[in-house]
């Protein structure tokens, strides 16, 4: 998100537990077709809280997913902010890879997540948390 | 949210109803993999025309279900994905490769009844 980007409104999702997962991505949905992302675009927004809000419950047992609504000038979008207090991931970048990520039990799906959104950041701190901020634009 | 499954002759249908968390999807593949056995079934056909979303995590349980009932003698059909949950799928990456997908569960009944056929390759 650049200067300019104007935050309207917000909402947050207790991750804790498996329906929470489901919760968050239904909200996510909602959201976003209320801002009226198409049923597609809105599917990616709720694939990728879903993937997010997961890890937090397998990674880091609880967290949130925040969903606020952004604008740009004429521009309308959806920021997913998923947040936890958890062990942080040692290797971001190794996290990032695909093969490392998508493969195998331990995976993070941060590499889909990154390619569902249009903006992707993560911050992550050993011992500390991990918040993984992504959005999209509406076209 | 237990999912009902039907069985049809030698099929069992898994008909997916709403929203279902990663305990509600490892059952149904613990529960279809059990009534393979059970009841004999050579074909497994699970509708997901109600799920929302078809992450990392349901779309390995459903290459779970169709490798698990594979290795008992049953082949496994996904049927239902919707156009946006495909989308989704693609942008993301995810893949149910070797597992058969039909548009719809008639479709996927017709599939089955094909590959059922003395002589043909399935």
């Amino acid at each position: 998100m650049g200067e300019g980007v104007r935050v309207e409104q917000e909402s947050k999702v207790r991750v804790e537990t498996e329906a929470d997962i489901v919760l968050a991505r239904q909200q996510g949905r909602a959201i976003a077709r209320d801002l009226g992302f198409t049923l597609g675009n809105a599917t990616l927004i709720a694939t990728a809280i879903s993937e997010l809000a997961r890890n937090i419950v397998q990674y880091a047992t609880r967290g949130e997913v925040i969903l606020k609504r952004i604008e740009n000038g004429s521009q309308k979008g959806l920021v997913v902010i998923a947040r936890d207090e958890g062990p942080g991931i040692n290797d971001v970048r190794r996290a990032m890879e695909d093969g490392f990520s998508t493969s195998g039990r331990l995976g993070l799906g941060l590499p889909g997540v990154r390619r569902l959104m249009d903006e992707f950041n993560i911050h992550s701190e050993v011992g500390k948390g991990t918040t993984v901020t992504a959005s999209m634009w509406k076209s | 949210m237990a999912v009902p499954i039907l069985k049809q002759g030698q099929t069992l249908i898994a008909s997916i109803q709403a929203a279902l968390t990663d305990t509600d999807l490892l059952e149904l593949r613990d529960a279809l993999l059990e009534q393979v056995g059970r009841y004999r079934s050579r074909g497994v056909i699970v509708d997901v025309t109600a799920l929302d979303v078809m992450d990392s995590f349901s779309t390995r349980t459903l290459r779970d279900v169709a490798h698990m009932t594979r290795l008992r003698g049953a082949q496994t059909i996904i049927v239902g994905i919707q156009p946006e949950v495909a989308f989704a799928m693609a942008q993301f990456g995810l893949t149910l490769e070797g597992v058969p997908t039909k548009l719809d569960l008639e479709e996927g009944l017709d599939y089955l009844a094909g590959t059922a056929k003395p002589g043909s390759d399935g």
